[in-house]
This record gives C-alpha cells, structure tokens and sequence, in this order.
C-alpha cells in the first residue's frame, strides 16, 4: 500500500510549546492498547469535564469554542501550530491520539525530538517549515476553513492551487510512512550483525552481561 | 579525531551505519516501566517474537503505583482499577517473558530512575533506554541514555538495538561555586530559562566546568534528568572519581572484573580539543534560588524577582504568557512571594533521591508546616533510599513537622495517580514538568528545589533560602 499523498482540512493551534501532557493527559496513559486515543486527545481543552478512560466523546460535556468542535474542523487531518509541538514527555499515546482523531500530518516550526520520531512510527508526518512560513500558513489558514495537500514523493505542501512550500525529511523516514514499513522486521535482516556485535562486546565489557542485583 | 564524550559513546556502540542516514545503536541497558510497555509486549507477541537478550531489560512499577501503600500490599489491591491493570500487566509480562522485575511488592522497588543506578544496574558507558524522556538522568554515569517511544520500546526488546541518527554536541560549561541555598536544580532551572525548552533540540549536552566536578551523583543526576526539559533527549557527565566511587558502592561486580572495567571507564571524557557545536559558559556563583511561575519549565526566575508582565517579552510570546499566567492564577501578584500555597511534593526522579531528602530535613527540622498547607508529602524515590532516610530519622524529621512520609513512586509528579492537585490548588514541587494538568487537572505547579520546597512549607510562602 502507498500512502503518497495527505489532502485534507488544517485545524490551527496558534501556541508554542504544546507538550505532550496537552496533547493527551495522563489520565489516558493507563490504557494497555495501541488504538482508540482519539476521543482524549486535547482533552483539557476540548471537554469542560473531567475524562476518564472508559468515556467516550458522547459522554462528555464539550468546549463549544475549541477548534475541533466546530465544523469542518472535527474532520481535520492537518494540524498547524507553531514552536516545540510534541515536547515533554515520550509518551507515543501523543501520536495514538493525533492519528486516532485523523491527522495525517503536523506542520510546525520545530518539535519535541521524541515526538519527531514517534510520528514516523505511526504514518503521522510531522513537516517542519521557518518561521516566516509557519506565519504565512497561519495568514493563510485563518479566516476560512482551508485545506492543504501534501505530497510526500515530491516534499511539497500546497497550501493554494498555485502557491507551494518545499520541506525536508529523512527519506528513510519517509519510506516507512509511504511503504507502511515496520521497523523491527527490517532491523531484523542484520541480525547476523547485531549477533557478531554483541559477541565481541561479550568478550571485551564482560561486566555489561548477566548481572544482577 | 579528537572526539567528544558523545561521539565515543556513539562510536562504541555503533553495529552499523545504513546509507539513509540512520544507524544501529547497540543498546546495553533496557529499563521498563507499567505504562509504556505494555503494547510493545502486545506487538513481540503479535509477531512471534522474544526478547533478543533478557539480561539486558529490568522492570519496575512506579507511574500510577498508590504511595500509602505500608506494608503487606501487592497489586491486586489498588483501587484504582484501570491502574490495577497496568500494574498486573507489567507483572504478566515480565512472569511471560522473563524479565527481570521489582515488582510492587519488592523493598527495592522504586522509580526507575532512582532504582537502577543505586542497584549498580546503570554503568558507565553503556547505551540506556526507556520509555521514559528522564532515562537522560543516566547520562550522569557517562551513559548514553535517551528516552523512547513505545514502538521503540519493542524495537529494543526485539532486536537490542535502536535505529537512530546521530545527535549535535553541545556543551555546558557550569564554573564557579554555588551560593548558600542553592542547588543542583536551580542550576538547572537557570539553564532551561537561558536556553529555553527547546535550546538543546537535537542535541546531546555534555554538562562541564568546576561546578560539576565538585558535584555528587545525585546532583549529576538531577541536572542530566531535566536536560529533556532543556530540549536534549541526551544529556552527559564525563566520568571521573566521583563516578568510579558511587559504581564501587552501588554495583556488586567483584573486584578484578570492576578495575578491568574502570581502565575502560577511564576514558569516558571529551579530548580536551574536542569540537562543540555549541558551547555555553555560565558562572553558577551568580545564581539565586529559581522557581518556576508559568506552565513551561523555561517560565522560571529568581525566587525574589518580579513576575514578568507584558513589556518584558517580545511581541511574539506575548499570548504564551497572558495564557500561563491566567492558568496559574497570577492576576495581580507582583512577585512569588505574593503567593500562598496548598501543597508540597518532595519526590520524583528528580529529586527524591537521599540528598535531596536530607536538604529538605535540614530546613524543617523541628519546625512544623503552616496552617495554609492542606498536604505534603515525601516521597522517597525508591525503596533503597526510603530506607536510608529511616535509618538516618529523616523520617521522623519530615513526620513531626506535619509532612507525609509516603512509599516509593512517581507519585505527584504526574497526575497518574491517587496522589493529585485539585482544580487550582497551588503546589510547590521538586518535580520537573510544571505543564498545564501535569500534576492534576487544572492543578497549578511550581518548580523548585527540596529545600525551597520544604521552607514553602514551613511558611506557606514561598522564602529566601540563605
Ligand atoms: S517521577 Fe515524574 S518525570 Fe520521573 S519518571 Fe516518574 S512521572 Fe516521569
């Protein structure tokens, strides 16, 4: 399956530095499953009551201003925000839930590093773009319900029939939101690497092995 | 080449370099805890798999543990069902697969960070890993230790390595001696103000200079635990004396194995001529006392300096702080000390760790907390040192001025569990992240060290140390 290109309405958070706590509290963190995050994310903002894991969205008492309350943005797939998205804690439930609501894709001017690479895990593509251009988008996108399409072969965002950025990424990390790869299966082909390795460091740090205390 | 601390560690542990920029990093220690394992374990067992080397993992309970636990507890007794389930889950896991565990019922249970490197599980330079951004606290040890993401997480267990590319170099340089009342975490909190929460992204940060040669581990390990909230998934001590002598104490390798390993430990330091991407200089003898007042980490100043309003911002952050102070409930107050405050938490892998107990003793003993503080609460960060501090009557200090003396876990630093903010309770807090909610929902944290922590309780009012 290839996932090439993201089309799909922009929700905007004009804020720095939203953590991870914000994007899902921790109340959520003691579900053991990988899906179904979607209802909590943004929870603090997006419900006036207070959440429980075993609640649903229609249980809730919902924050009428917040952005994906309103339509069309309950139905957003790009989110638009500013400095740091993602920092704090590691916790990937922060990509569950965007990915869970339906994003596809976060554009931002720089992001929390864990968070970066847990996106690439989940077929979450986190853009970053300059500052001058995250403004840009932001003049863009603000007064009207507006819609971007990606294009993740060429790196390209468009953000009007006629107007486009360029943004870069690691094609490595790229080719696992565009070819679905999963990462343990292709670290598994070195095993007889990793083998050879962890032999000759047996034999040079012995004090790494069997310990226990 | 001369190399810096990081890119020997780097080197050291690199199985291979792929042509797409990303390489295998070999990974010697795996800590796991309850809350973001269990769907890396759901994943090996979807896909056939066991964990590539067993003795590599160990695991303990501590997120969403319940802190007034006494004696006799084990996990079929919290109440809290849903946390019930992570914990028995942890236990599963671990019974299923094999991994080393300190489940909830062991006196050596204890958040994961305080507990490794006191039960000689961290070593100097080995590659550490959890799924935990404060793993950086490892990085005390000369270790290159980073927090992951969950499918990292199984990753890891899979296949022993992690698939990363290679971070910039930072370094840090903290000269001079600290002012009485000051500590490790001030130095710290200074550092993320300066630099920011996202002024170390993408790097490694090697913390140096007179400052952190003179410092214990545990203050080491204070300061490489909240490089993540500087930005910097690793943060790095060089190793030396200090470090030989707290792995001596802590690790029960014998003798010969141990000084074969120090030769190697030895040379776990930058080349004096290294090259820095970046280097910062700052003289810790200019610092005060620093409390956080807004929702980030980098919203941190002096204990006795004013608040800051509008004009002292640029334009652009201007919303940033109209929100953090309507969150934290500043309308009107000039300064920190205009604040009164509900509760105290002394713990979290921050700080909870023995030194950080005896400097919160020292200024409470034979004091009692105020009549404005509805709670607080120690708790030590691990069973090894709850004991220590009962062994030296810490214990008896914290309890006769009207403190908590709780059981192991990260307790209050998180809302995760029984220990919680109400809405618009004010605490202060040894903790690390003072995020909207973090320690309950609409809970309002301030950031300090044991002992500002201990004398907010005292007076109620955050006070000058010195
Ligand atoms: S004490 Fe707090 S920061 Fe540390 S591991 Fe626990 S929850 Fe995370």
């Amino acid at each position: 399956m290839s996932n090439s290109i993201i089309t799909g309405i922009v929700a905007t958070f004009d804020r720095d530095n939203i953590d991870t706590d914000q994007i899902i509290p921790t109340e959520y963190l003691k579900s053991i499953k990988k899906f179904g995050f979607g209802d909590f994310l943004f929870d603090g903002w997006r419900y006036l009551d207070e959440g429980r894991l075993d609640m649903t969205a229609d249980d809730r008492s919902k924050n009428n201003d917040f952005i994906l309350n309103k339509e069309p943005y309950t139905n957003a797939k790009i989110l638009l925000t500013r400095d740091n998205f993602g920092c704090g804690s590691s916790r990937e439930h922060a990509v569950w839930a965007l990915r869970d609501f339906g994003f596809k894709s976060v554009i931002a001017s720089s992001f929390g590093d864990i968070f970066y690479n847990n996106c690439f895990k989940n077929s979450v593509l986190p853009i970053k773009l300059s500052k001058e251009q995250i403004n840009h988008l932001f003049e863009v996108s603000n007064f009207a319900p507006v819609s971007f399409e990606i294009d993740l072969l060429k790196k390209e965002l468009k953000y009007k029939d006629d107007s486009s950025y360029m943004f870069d990424v690691k094609d490595s990390l790229l080719d696992r939101i565009i070819n679905n790869l999963d990462d343990v299966d292709m670290t598994l082909k070195h095993k007889k690497h990793i083998q050879a390795f962890e032999q000759k460091r047996r034999n040079q740090r012995p004090w790494l092995f069997d310990y226990s205390n | 080449m001369p190399a810096t601390l990081y890119d020997k560690l780097w080197d050291e542990h690199l199985v291979q370099t792929e042509d797409t920029n990303e390489s295998l990093i070999y990974i010697d220690r795996h800590y796991l805890h309850e809350v973001t394992s269990p769907q890396a374990f759901e994943g090996l067992r979807h896909k056939n798999l066991r964990p590539w080397r067993l003795d590599a993992n160990v695991a303990t309970p501590d997120h969403n543990v319940p802190t007034d636990r006494g004696d006799a507890f084990n996990a079929e007794l919290i109440k809290d069902q849903v946390a019930k389930i992570q914990v028995v889950e942890l236990d599963k896991n671990c019974n299923n697969f094999g991994i080393h565990q300190f489940d909830i019922t062991s006196n050596k249970q204890g958040i994961v960070h305080v507990m490794g490197p006191e039960l000689g599980y961290t070593l100097p330079g080995m590659t550490i890993v959890c799924g935990d951004s404060h793993t950086s606290t490892h990085g005390a040890f000369g270790c290159l230790a980073m927090g992951i993401g969950t499918s990292e997480v199984e990753h890891v267990l899979a296949t022993q390595c992690l698939k990363i590319t290679k971070l910039r170099n930072m370094q840090i340089n903290f000269n001079g001696s600290l002012q009485k009342g000051v500590t490790s975490k001030d130095i710290v909190l200074h550092l993320i103000k300066l630099i920011g929460t996202a002024g170390g992204t993408g790097h490694a940060i090697e913390f140096s200079g007179s400052y952190i040669k003179s410092a214990s581990m545990e203050s080491r390990m204070t300061i490489c635990n909240m490089a993540i909230e500087a930005g910097a998934k690793v943060g790095l001590v060089e190793v030396d004396a200090t470090t030989l002598d707290y792995v001596k104490k802590h690790s029960n390798l014998s003798d010969s194995i141990f000084s074969q390993a120090c030769e190697y430990w030895e040379t776990l330091k930058s080349d004096s001529d290294a090259n820095f991407d970046q280097t910062i200089n700052i003289d810790v003898s200019k610092i005060k006392p620093q409390v956080t007042w807004g929702t980030s980490p980098e919203m941190t100043i002096d204990f006795d300096a004013e608040i800051p309003s509008q004009e002292d911002v640029d334009e652009s952050n201007h919303e940033n702080l109209l929100l953090a102070k309507a969150y934290m409930g500043l309308d009107g107050s000039k300064s920190l000390q205009d604040l009164s405050f509900d509760k105290i938490f002394i713990g979290s892998c921050t700080n909870s760790r023995i030194e950080d107990l005896r400097d919160a003793a020292s200024a409470i003993e034979g004091k009692k907390i105020s009549k404005d503080i509805t709670e607080a609460i120690v708790v030590p960060g691990s069973g090894m040192v709850k004991a220590q501090a009962e062994d030296e009557g810490l214990d008896k200090i914290f309890i006769e001025a009207g403190f908590l003396w709780r059981d192991p876990g990260c307790s209050m630093c998180l809302g995760m569990n029984p220990d919680q903010l109400k809405p618009y309770e004010r605490c202060a807090s040894t903790s690390n992240r003072n995020f909207e909610g973090r320690q309950g929902n609409l809970g309002r944290t301030h950031l300090m060290s044991p002992l500002m922590a201990a004398l907010t309780a005292i007076n109620g009012r955050i006070t000058d140390p010195s």
